[in-house]
């Protein structure tokens, strides 16, 4: 029994379905343009590459170093603060200030990056020096703690610091909801067994939610990977491989490579860093990637939904 | 006896586990409230009248003020939700109300991965674009509108994607009974039960761009004077702004310091205005709604 088509129909469905392909298309646009740009790059004759006169991949090797570093240490940092947050709003405070803190949470979410690298620079980078020329002083023996300390506060550390506090937020909303989906059951089960509370959030909140946790720590990484204006105003930059935290001559990333190059670049120069700009977009695809696959492959188990 | 210590181990574990969730708490608290304490107090000094009214042509030193890079950031912000919150809000009614098959599935995934797209790669896309249309070392508004709007589609449809989803079908069964057909079905009944939540959506869209800096640096460029046309030459934005005032100070450093961290105040008001703005219209449906 089916009406016949009418106009209106025809269009709208039409309308819809071509916005739909515009996103589509926009995002192959997106690959295809990059590509086409980053082009001349990769096929010059290494000695005409400003900067770069080893060629493409040495160029970029430290920069994709300095990307994963910062990340990783920023995960470090703030993956045991989000599942702490996580924890307090869903399990340990009272319900009306639960709900207050979230929204609060979800406002800081919003905060311009270019902010939080200004704070970087001229609140948290001080404030940090004192605690660096202690911890060269008395952990100096530690390849990672090793080297002349920045008298200015502007390392990697620094700038992993800004970007835990700036991937909180996201983190530890996600945190909070996969906690909150707890079977109630579980707890009541584990704690009717004589369970803690402690011991019940490690029988049946935490093993429910780690999937969740995993894809929010792999969502906070993909946006660790990318930030871009925190990083530029705060580290003090060079083209080195380095795990040293505490000096100044720190790998920059590609984002912030990008940022503070771009707007005097010109010829093989943009082309260049759109090139390495191409590296990143691959890299945080997939990152986010392997994030969606974990909470779609949950979804398919949890009987939920 | 080793019961009794057993028990003992287990509530000290307890105690312990409890005050370190609670420190964790407080330690994440500790940054963002320095953030907003040192945004209030450093940016109120320059807060003035003339920080709103005038730009920064010919100034050095003292003085002026981000009028060029407020114009600027309201113009391509705009420009962004004009191109963003259509192709969003249609795509949104197509997941929801028509996709089926194999273009709705990839739909769903491509905005997944749109969500993830860093904001400078937004920008460098942009440029490629314009660069081919203009030729390179392009700079203009528009340019930037562009990148945002890559950033902001898949915000509308995610949020637009949950409002229709929570449409309930009684009323599109009930709008087909009365003979109604879809497309007006869509436009008169499905859309404003879920108008609010749409509102809301787009307004935390708009929250999420209106801060955004790299992609502006690299398309939208930066400038000292008032621009009003996003389609020709290049545009200050208030983010740019406020890394620009900070990044390249000249003589008498802190009047450049002291006009970075009042655009880095009038950001975080503006977000935070969105914000609020949009959860008072929502709880305001909601309560209408359950009258």
């Amino acid at each position: 029994m089916k009406s016949k088509s009418r106009l209106g129909d025809r269009v709208f469905s039409g309308l819809a379905k071509g916005s739909g392909s515009v996103i589509l298309i926009a995002l192959m646009a997106v690959a295809g343009f990059l590509m086409a740009q980053a082009w001349p790059a990769l096929v010059a004759d290494p000695a005409e590459l400003p900067n770069a006169t080893e060629g493409f991949l040495p160029y970029v090797i430290p920069f994709v170093f300095g990307t994963a570093f910062s990340a990783l240490i920023a995960l470090l940092l703030a993956t045991p603060l989000a599942i702490g947050i996580g924890l307090f709003i869903s399990h340990y405070a009272p319900r009306k200030l639960a709900q207050a803190l979230g929204y609060i949470i979800d406002l800081l979410a919003a905060i311009p990056s270019v902010v939080f690298g200004l704070w970087g620079i001229q609140v948290l980078a001080p404030a940090v020096q004192p605690a660096y020329v202690w911890l060269s002083e008395n952990l100096g023996f530690l390849p990672i703690f090793a080297g002349q300390v920045s008298g200015t506060g502007r390392t990697i550390l620094t700038v992993s610091m800004v970007l835990a506090i700036m991937i909180l937020p996201i983190m530890s909303a996600m945190a909070r909801e996969v906690f909150l989906q707890t079977p109630k059951l579980h707890e009541e089960a584990a704690l009717a067994l004589g369970a803690t509370k402690w011991e019940m959030i490690r029988m049946a909140v935490l093993p429910f939610g780690r999937p969740g946790l995993i894809s929010a720590a792999m969502l906070g990484l993909g946006r660790a990977l990318g930030e871009t204006m925190a990083v530029a105003m705060v580290l003090s930059p060079a083209a080195v491989i380095s795990f040293a935290l505490l000096t100044s001559t720190n790998s920059n990333t590609i984002a912030a490579n990008i940022a503070l190059n771009f707007p005097e670049a010109s010829g093989l120069g943009v082309n260049l860093l759109i090139a390495s700009g191409l590296v990143l977009f691959a890299i945080t695809l997939l990152v986010n990637m392997s994030a969606r696959a974990i909470v779609n492959r949950r979804r398919e188990f949890s009987g939920a939904n | 006896m080793s019961l009794f210590s057993l028990n003992r181990r287990r509530h000290a574990k307890d105690r312990i586990a409890t005050g370190l969730i609670y420190v964790s708490f407080v330690i994440a608290l500790m940054p963002l409230l320095s953030l907003l304490y040192t945004a209030l107090t450093n940016g109120l000094a320059r807060l003035d009248a003339e920080f709103f009214s005038s730009s920064m042509r010919n100034v050095v030193g003292a003085g002026g003020g981000a009028l060029h890079a407020i114009i600027g950031t309201v113009e391509i912000t705009l420009l962004a939700a004009l191109i963003s919150v259509p192709i969003g809000l249609l795509t949104a009614i197509y997941l929801v109300e028509y996709g089926r098959g194999r273009l709705a599935k990839a739909v769903t995934v491509f905005v997944d991965v749109m969500t993830g797209i860093p904001s400078i790669v937004a920008g460098l896309f942009a440029f490629a674009l314009f660069a081919l249309i203009f030729g390179p070392g392009v700079r203009m508004g528009f340019a930037g509108a562009v990148a945002l709007s890559l950033l902001m589609t898949p915000v509308v449809v995610r949020s637009a994607e949950e409002m229709l989803k929570l449409v309930p079908n009684e009323f599109r069964e009930a709008s087909y009974a009365l003979g109604v057909p879809k497309w007006l079905t869509v436009l008169k009944v499905v859309i404003p039960s879920a108008s609010a939540g749409i509102i809301t959506g787009v307004m935390i869209a708009i929250s999420r761009v209106i801060g955004e800096t790299a992609p502006l640096l690299i398309v939208a460029g930066f400038t000292q004077s008032v621009n009003y046309n996003p389609f020709d030459e290049r545009m200050m934005t208030l983010p740019v702004f406020v890394y620009y005032s900070y990044s390249s100070q000249g003589a008498d450093a802190q009047s450049y310091i002291d006009r970075a961290w009042a655009g880095a105040l009038v950001l975080i008001i503006l977000v935070l205005a969105l914000n609020l703005g949009a959860r008072a219209l929502s709880a305001y449906f909601n309560r209408k709604l359950a009258r």
